[in-house]
């Protein structure tokens, strides 16, 4: 089976900093990918440029065989790639219907419309035509989940959708994942809150202050290993004020 | 009675001002570029309006509807070139930028039309008014304007709140990066809310044209201030808030020539400054504008 996203390579820099350090890998077709690591590993930084948000300094994004490096942002969702940002991102000044319409307003031929979205998440229905800042973060969310959803990717990315929501929140952001993945959508998603990262996931991927420090299944992984790409191989060797 | 004839002059000049606005505050709201060749871009269109249209034997009075959509093209390449390359470096770029080409615009039209002022002749048509009473005139052509401007504030309202490109102008404005990955290419987006801004201001610069006279430097020194108090007036983001603020404008300072002709100005500038200090949203305008 070859790979649907394949990543060689890339590097990026923000500014003089190199947030993303000659990382690889490659998703294939409905697998669910993790990439997990500590907070400014480069996790959100490795999707945004997948996205075509950043422009990486060095190395290759392949969609589907072809070479996507040089595509804008715009050109990439026409491909089949959807990026749930992180912080959510929604529209403010419009209701809950109008961003899913400029979420579809570019969407490929596929399953998931507006209907879809409303079946998966039935409380928007009804509160679709009310302006999405005064949605709870969970709603929120939803929302940025339907709005990518509606595009009809091949690939759907998630940055830290758990990132400010209740664990009850969570879990249900999280229950809804398996439904699209049973659609045929391969999912990449980030997470600081690994243990979510290891339920839906079929591979884990770690990063460490940009570099790839982690590779495997999750049944194959032990809390130890993933400690180590976590946090730092020598966390529990170094001597005690060692090494800030 | 004189006071109903200060306050409905003071309207009559006030569609006229909003309809200077609303492409300053279109250009601002959406991409947050603060033209300042907005004022001179207007005095273009209304020497486009006097120079070019005579030779296409069109009447002059006709002249907005070759003169508007060339501009609208102008708006939409002048985006897509210099604003943009100046918003990808920095939003005070774009302020340098504008700044050079108000500059550039009134030192060519001095150039080559000299300092003298031009009108768009309509002929006998400007001298035309409704005596409502004794004391009240009304201009047919300053109604018309009035009337313009609420008609084009009004569809535009309808075309950015119901249509899917009007929406996704919304969207670009609320957030560019979300946009883009919601497949929607800001730039693009971008050049239609320009081409629409600067069609809007050629239609007011011929107006101005028509109803007075045009220097090359009419307008960076008049028309772009007032236009800059009616927005700030109404507050920033706001439509309706544009043509309140125009309107109110063009009241003020009806007033205040009322008194003595010297405070027209005058009095325009105080109730900016009053709104400045009192309410710096604007009338209409939400305080997170401010942000």
């Amino acid at each position: 089976m070859s790979a649907l996203l394949d990543v060689e390579g890339l590097v990026v820099h923000h500014g003089q900093l190199c947030a993303v350090d000659n990382v690889s890998f490659h998703v294939a077709e409905g697998e669910v990918l993790a990439v997990v690591g500590a907070n400014g590993a480069g996790k959100s930084t490795l999707l945004r440029t997948i996205a075509g948000l950043h422009r990486p300094s060095a190395g290759v994004v392949r969609f589907a065989g072809a070479d996507i490096s040089r595509l804008g942002a715009h050109e990439r969702v026409r491909r089949g790639i959807s990026l749930v940002p992180e912080g959510r991102r929604l529209f403010r000044s419009l209701t809950l219907e109008e961003n899913l319409l400029v979420g579809a307003h570019k969407a490929l031929p596929g399953t998931f419309d507006i209907p879809a979205v409303y079946e998966i998440f039935p409380w928007m229905k009804e509160r679709r035509r009310a302006n999405v800042a005064q949605f709870s973060g969970g709603e929120q969310q939803a929302v940025a989940i339907g709005r990518a959803l509606v595009a009809n990717p091949r690939v759907l990315m998630l940055d830290e959708v758990s990132l400010g929501l209740a664990p009850i929140v969570i879990e249900r952001i999280y229950e809804v994942i398996p439904a699209i993945v049973a659609q045929g959508v391969t999912v990449l998603l980030v997470e600081q809150d690994v243990s979510q990262g290891l339920k839906v996931a079929n591979r884990v991927h770690g990063l460490l202050e940009g570099r790839t420090s982690l590779e495997g299944r999750p049944d194959e992984l032990s809390a130890r290993d993933i400690e180590e790409a976590y946090f730092g191989a020598d966390l529990h060797h170094s001597p005690p004020g060692g090494r800030s | 009675m004189t006071w109903t004839n200060v306050i409905v002059q003071g309207v009559l000049f006030g569609g006229f001002y909003a309809l200077f606005a609303c492409g300053l505050s279109l250009l601002f709201g959406v991409m947050r570029i603060i033209n300042l060749a907005h004022g001179d871009i207007a005095v273009v269109a209304g020497y486009t309006a006097v120079f070019l249209v005579p030779h296409l034997h069109v009447a002059e009075v006709w002249g907005f509807v070759v003169v508007v959509p060339i501009f609208a093209l102008v708006g939409y390449v002048l985006q897509r070139t210099l604003l943009q390359a100046a918003l990808d470096r920095s939003p005070l770029t774009t302020l340098l930028v504008t700044f050079g080409l108000s500059v550039l615009i009134e030192n060519l039209l001095l150039e080559i039309y000299t300092a003298n002022g031009q009108s768009v002749n309509i002929g006998s048509l400007i001298g035309n008014s409704w005596q409502v009473n004794s004391v009240i005139y009304v201009s047919w052509f300053q109604l018309v304007v009035l009337i313009v401007a609420v008609a084009v504030l009004g569809v535009l309202q309808v075309y950015l709140s119901k249509t899917s490109t009007g929406r996704l102008i919304r969207a670009v404005s609320d957030d560019r990066e979300a946009a883009q990955i919601c497949g929607a290419n800001y730039r693009h987006i971008f050049g239609i809310a320009a081409a629409i801004a600067v069609a809007t201001v050629a239609l007011a610069g011929i107006s101005y044209g028509i109803l007075t006279e045009l220097t090359p430097t009419t307008g960076g020194s008049q028309v772009l201030l007032y236009a800059f108090e009616a927005v700030v007036i109404g507050g920033i983001g706001s439509l309706w808030g544009t043509l309140i603020g125009g309107i109110l404008l063009g009241v003020a300072q009806q007033i205040g020539a009322h008194y003595n002709p010297a405070y027209q100005v005058l009095a325009g500038h105080l109730l900016f400054l009053a709104i400045l200090a009192l309410r710096p949203q604007g009338l209409f305008g939400k305080k997170e504008a401010l942000a």
